[in-house]
């Protein structure tokens, strides 16, 4: 469950779990989180958490709220966000880890019954009614610690921990840079960096190649014409073949050469 | 003008990275105008039998049922009327008979499916979906999601909770508000809409929107339409080189020729020096 940690002046006060779908923020009793400090209005801002999101609006206060610095009317909190209420800090501590947890991924689950809405943060009028109420209910309220499992039909998520250890780094390993020279006709010498992660190269219409910048490098494959490109003097096939740096390539006519930048 | 000839289907499911089994599940009936894409979920196991059902059973039986002769002296409205009925109807029966297997079975308790099925005739297309499934259509080079996602998600989206940019890091995902199979019945959301020539119509599970971009996507359906076999394996692939982390289904479909069903005189007269 996510946790904010209210501190003054490096000083921790508490750490308030967010069980309530609506945690308020304020000066006076009332609030969930009282802050008794004149710099901050008596009911200054809320905390809305759905399922494993959370969200903070700040509720008109006198001197606003503040995320990781910025004024905010609402924001979407991630790990580690820092808010300002007067002289106070909240740090939002998400349920996940820092990196990309497999949750985020966890097999698709159905809604027996959504939370409801909570219309105060709902800038538009909450026009879900006919497609949400369709479902059943056996979901229990958000405030249940065990919210977690309870809205999923399936008896339990297939075990994630055997799949789970081959999984690829969400981070996509940096490839380097790389770039095509035309050596031969109307272009020739012009130099074209490959930035994005498709690049077509040829005459469309009489033949095309397309460049794909992956994870583990430049790959070349035949788009379309009758003929296929010739790769380091030998004519392709249909399959994706690997750019060596200083591969050359022949296609509609034109001579090119693929090479890493240094 | 023959379906099989105007419409050109090119399909791939592939079971990701990380999960061991493939719940996708995709079927195409190329003479008949019709594709299905379902996502299982559910049970050890059972989600691909509840997409597997769901596939099957109406690309059957829309077989059974439907023939694009029978819109010969109907209306506009009269014919997509009825293909909404038909397929209104198969939809039923598929859910139906995934909720009476999931009762039956104890193996298959919970199980159920997102599903998105296209039935294109006379220049028309009708999209019926369930779930997160997705259809999108390119036009001249824009690309549009035609169907809305039936998720938590994009509730708080509409409600206005969450933008759109921010909706790619929230931790809910995975949870739609309705889907085949879990309950004795089902609301589909229907909908008919004009196709036209050298459209391309893209069906994907979330395995892909979920790990590409719609710009990515656009990119490399503008870069590639050419070649629509190898635009389908390069959206896998794609998906696969950013984590691959669900299964990823992808089925496209391009427009090579209008399909009316009453050929104008010019047609007529054409088709016999074919």
């Amino acid at each position: 469950m996510a946790k904010l940690i209210l501190s003054v002046d490096g000083t921790v006060l508490k750490e308030i779990s967010l069980m309530k779908e609506r945690t308020t923020i304020g000066r006076k009793p009332h609030n969930d989180i009282q802050v008794d400090n004149l710099a901050v209005s008596g009911e200054h801002a809320a905390i809305i958490t759905i399922l494993n999101d959370s969200f903070i609006e700040d509720l008109n206060s006198t001197n606003g709220t503040l995320v990781n610095g910025k004024p905010i009317k609402k924001h979407f909190l991630q790990n580690n966000d820092v808010i300002d209420i007067g002289k106070h800090k909240l740090k939002y501590l998400g349920e996940a880890p820092v990196q990309v947890s497999t949750q985020d991924f966890e097999k698709t689950m159905i809604i027996r019954k959504p939370p409801t809405m909570p219309a105060a943060v709902a800038s538009a009028p909450a026009s879900s009614g006919p497609s949400m109420s369709d479902t059943q209910t056996n979901m229990r309220p958000l405030a249940s610690p065990a919210h977690a499992s309870a809205h999923a039909t399936s008896p339990a998520p297939a075990p994630q921990s055997s799949t789970m250890s081959h999984a690829p780094n969400a981070a996509t390993p940096h490839v380097r840079e790389a770039a095509i020279q035309v050596l031969s006709g109307a272009a020739a010498g012009r130099t074209l960096d490959l930035v994005k992660n498709l690049t077509t190269i040829g005459k469309p219409g009489v033949q095309v190649a397309v460049v794909t910048r992956r994870p583990s490098g430049f790959f070349i494959t035949h788009v379309e014409g009758a003929t296929f490109p010739i790769l380091n003097g030998v004519l392709m096939g249909a399959q994706a073949q690997a750019l060596t740096d200083h591969a050359t390539i022949e296609i509609a006519g034109v001579k090119m050469e693929f090479f890493y930048k240094p | 003008m023959a379906l099989n000839d105007a419409l050109q289907i090119v399909s791939a499911t592939d079971p990701g990275r990380v999960r061991a089994h493939n719940e996708d599940c995709v079927e195409s009936r190329p003479e008949l105008g019709v594709v299905v894409l379902a996502d299982g979920m559910g049970g050890y196991n059972a989600g691909e039998v509840a997409s597997g059902m769901a596939t099957s059973l109406i690309a059957a039986g829309l077989s059974a049922t439907w023939t694009s002769a029978a819109l010969k002296n109907l209306d506009r409205s009269a014919a997509t009327g009825l293909a909404h009925t038909r397929v209104e109807a198969q939809v039923s029966a598929a859910n139906r008979a995934i909720f009476e297997a999931a009762q039956r079975d104890p193996h298959c308790a919970g199980m159920g499916t997102t599903l998105v099925v296209c039935l294109f005739y006379d220049n028309f297309v009708t999209v019926a979906h369930i779930g997160d499934s997705r259809l999108y259509r390119m036009r001249g080079d824009a690309l549009e999601q035609i169907t809305r996602d039936h998720s938590l998600l994009q509730e708080q989206i509409d409600a206005g909770l969450i933008s759109k940019e921010d909706a790619r890091q929230s931790h809910n995902k995975n949870l739609v508000t309705r889907a085949l199979g879990i309950d004795p019945d089902v609301d589909a959301e229907i909908h008919t809409y004009d196709v036209l020539e050298g459209d391309i119509y893209l069906l994907c599970s979330d395995g892909l929107n979920d790990m590409i971009e719609d710009d990515e996507l656009q990119m490399t359906l503008i870069a590639l339409r050419s070649n629509l076999e190898l635009t389908a394996q390069q959206l896998v692939q794609a998906a696969n080189d950013a984590g691959g982390r669900d299964n990823i289904s992808v089925m496209l479909i391009k427009v090579v020729q209008s399909f009316p069903v009453h050929l104008s005189l010019w047609a007529r007269v054409k088709s016999w020096f074919r």
